[in-house]
C-alpha cells in the first residue's frame, strides 16, 4: 500500500506561515517606526526645552566626530582628484579637475561620507546608550520620576544629529576640496584663488540647497534609527549589542536609499 | 531589629485595587488581585519569583497597564489618567528599583537632583544643593555626592536609589526587592532605612520582597501572592500560621537557606 507523503505538503504550508508571519511582523515594525517618528514631531517642539542637554549632545555628535571627518574628507578629496587625473589628462582636460572635484564633493561625496561616518560612530553609540538604559531600567526610572524620557533622550539626540550632520557635511566638503587643491597645486601649480574660483564656477544654488537638505535628512535618519533601536531594545546585554549593530546597518541602508531618492528628485529641478 | 511604632491612618486609603488582572500572552500573572494600602502603612508583598509582585507595582506606577480591574492611587483611577495627570501622580509615587537604576553617566549629585530640577524648575541652585545634601544625609551617604554610580557598592547604590526617590518627597514609596543581592549586614541597614523613611517622610510604602527578614522587619502588614492572588494577609505571624504547604515551603526555604 502506498503511504501518502504528508511532509511534501507540510513544508510549503510551514514556509507560507513563516513568510506571512515575517510579513506581518514587518508591517507591525513599520507601524511602530511611523508612530515613533510622529511622536518625535509631537514632542520635540513643545516646552520644556532642554537647551543645555541639546548643546551637550551636539558637542558629542559634532566635535567628537571632527577628527575622523577631517581625515576622511581630506583623503577622499585627495584620492578622488588623483584618480580622476589620468582620465582627464587623456583628453587634455586636467584644468577641469577643480570643477569635477567640486561637483562630485558637493553633490554626493561630502553628505554621503559624513552620513556614513556619523551612522557608524554616532548611530551605534545612540543605539547602545539607549539600549543599555532600557535594559537597566534607567528609562523606567526617568518615567516614574515625572520626566518624559522620550523627550529627554530621543528628541534631544535626533535634534542633535539633524543639526550637526549638515554642519559636519559642509566642513567635510571644505576639507575634501582642500585635499583636491593639494593634489592640483602639486601637479599643475594652480594658485589657491584660481582653484577656489574654478571650484565655485560650476556650482549652482540648487547644489548647495540639495546638499543641505540631504544632510538634514541623513542626520534625522541616523538619530531616529539609533534612538528607535536603542529605546525599544530588550533581552539584556545581547539586546544592547543587537540594537547598536542594527542601528548602524539600518541607518546606512536608509542613507543610500535616501541618496538615490533625493538625487532623483533634484534631477527633476535641474 | 523590631519594627518601630508607626502612625497608620486606617481611615485613609492611599492605594485601592479591585479585581486586578494582568497576563503576558498565555501567562496569567495576576488573576484578580484586591489590595488596600493605608496612609502611613508599610505593606509587604511576599511571593516567589515570577509570581507578578513587580508587575503589581509597575501597574501602580503606570509603567504597565492592567488588562482589567480598578487601580486607584491617591484617589485617581489609573485607567483614566492622561499623560499630564499621570506625570503629576508619579511625582507623588516614588519607585525604588531592584537594580537601583541609577543613571550611570551622572554623578550621585546629578542623579538625585535630576527629578527635582525637572519637576521644580523654579528652584535656585542653592535650594537644589540644600535638598540634595539633606536627602543624602538622611540615607547616610553625603560623602559620596561627587562619586559616579560605578564607584559605589551594591548597598550604597540601593541607598542612592532610595534617596533619588525621596528627593520629591513622595506620599507613597514602592520598593522593588530592596534587599535582593545584598549581604546580610547591608540587608539589615536597608531594612532600617526603609523604617526610617516611614518615620521621617510619613510615606506609605509597598515593599516587594521574598526575603522574610525584610518582611518581618519592615512590614506593618504582610500579604502573600500565590497563584496570581493574595491568599494570606495580616501580621508576619498570622500569615505563616497556616497548614498551607505553599506558605510553609516558602517559610522553610527562607529560614533553612
Amino acid at each position: 500500500m502506498d503511504i501518502p507523503d504528508s511532509t511534501a505538503e507540510e513544508v510549503p504550508v510551514k514556509e507560507r506561515h513563516k513568510l506571512l508571519k515575517s510579513l506581518s511582523q514587518a508591517f507591525v515594525d513599520l507601524y511602530n517606526v511611523v508612530r515613533f517618528i510622529l511622536r518625535f514631531f509631537k514632542e520635540a517642539f513643545i516646552p520644556p526645552y532642554e537647551g543645555k542637554e541639546l548643546l551637550r549632545q551636539c558637542y558629542e555628535v559634532g566635535v567628537r566626530s571632527l577628527a575622523l571627518i577631517t581625515l576622511t574628507g581630506f583623503i577622499v578629496g585627495l584620492i578622488f582628484t588623483k584618480q580622476s587625473r589620468p582620465s582627464l589628462s587623456e583628453f587634455g582636460a586636467t584644468s577641469w579637475l577643480p570643477s569635477l572635484v567640486s561637483i562630485a564633493i558637493m553633490r554626493a561625496l561630502a553628505p554621503l561620507v559624513t552620513a556614513l561616518i556619523t551612522a557608524g560612530r554616532v548611530g551605534s553609540s545612540i543605539g547602545a546608550e539607549l539600549g543599555s538604559m532600557r535594559v537597566t531600567e534607567q528609562i523606567d526610572a526617568m518615567e516614574v520620576s515625572g520626566t518624559n524620557p522620550f523627550k529627554y533622550l530621543v528628541c534631544i539626540r535626533v535634534l542633535a544629529t539633524t543639526i550637526t550632520v549638515p554642519i559636519l557635511s559642509t566642513y567635510a566638503a571644505f576639507v575634501a576640496i582642500m585635499g583636491g587643491f593639494l593634489n592640483v597645486h602639486q601637479n599643475e601649480g594652480t594658485s589657491y584663488s584660481t582653484f577656489i574660483t574654478q571650484v565655485f564656477e560650476p556650482l549652482t544654488f540648487l547644489d548647495f540647497e540639495a546638499s543641505l537638505i540631504k544632510s538634514i535628512v541623513f542626520g534625522f535618519t541616523i538619530g531616529i534609527v539609533g534612538s528607535y533601536k536603542g529605546y525599544n531594545s530588550s533581552r539584556g546585554t545581547e539586546g544592547v549589542g543587537k540594537a547598536a549593530n542594527s542601528a548602524v546597518v539600518t541607518a546606512m541602508f536608509l542613507v543610500f536609499i535616501e541618496e538615490i531618492v533625493i538625487v532623483q528628485i533634484v534631477g527633476w529641478f535641474r | 531589629m523590631a519594627k518601630p511604632n508607626t502612625n497608620i491612618d486606617y481611615q485613609q486609603t492611599v492605594i485601592s485595587i479591585r479585581d486586578l488582572k494582568k497576563s503576558f500572552d498565555t501567562n496569567h500573572v495576576l488573576r484578580g488581585v484586591d489590595l488596600d494600602l493605608y496612609q502611613g502603612e508599610n505593606l509587604v508583598v511576599l511571593g516567589r519569583s515570577g509570581t507578578g509582585k513587580s508587575v503589581l507595582i509597575k501597574i501602580i506606577s503606570g509603567l504597565l497597564t492592567a488588562d482589567s480591574g480598578e487601580v486607584m492611587v491617591l484617589g485617581k483611577n489609573m485607567n483614566n489618567l492622561d499623560r499630564h495627570d499621570l506625570r503629576e501622580l508619579r511625582i507623588k509615587v516614588g519607585f525604588s528599583f531592584q537594580n537601583s537604576a541609577l543613571y550611570d553617566s551622572m554623578t550621585v549629585r546629578k542623579n538625585i537632583e535630576f527629578p527635582l530640577v525637572r519637576n521644580s524648575p523654579k528652584l535656585t541652585r542653592g535650594e537644589i544643593d540644600k535638598q540634595v545634601a539633606e536627602v543624602l544625609d538622611n540615607v547616610g551617604l553625603l560623602q559620596t555626592i561627587n562619586q559616579m554610580p560605578s564607584e559605589l557598592s551594591g548597598g550604597q547604590r540601593k541607598r542612592i536609589g532610595i534617596a533619588r526617590t525621596l528627593i520629591l518627597k513622595p506620599d507613597i514609596v514602592l520598593y522593588d526587592e530592596p534587599t535582593a543581592g545584598l549581604d546580610p549586614i547591608t540587608c539589615i541597614e536597608i531594612n532600617e532605612l526603609i523604617n526610617e523613611v516611614q518615620q521621617l517622610y510619613h510615606a506609605s510604602a509597598i515593599i516587594i520582597t521574598h526575603d522574610l527578614t525584610c518582611a518581618k522587619t519592615t512590614g506593618d502588614r504582610i500579604v502573600m501572592l500565590l497563584d496570581g492572588k493574595f491568599e494570606r494577609q495580616g501580621s508576619f505571624e498570622e500569615v505563616f500560621d497556616t497548614n498551607d504547604e505553599r506558605v510553609k515551603a516558602f517559610y522553610d526555604y527562607n529560614f533553612t537557606q
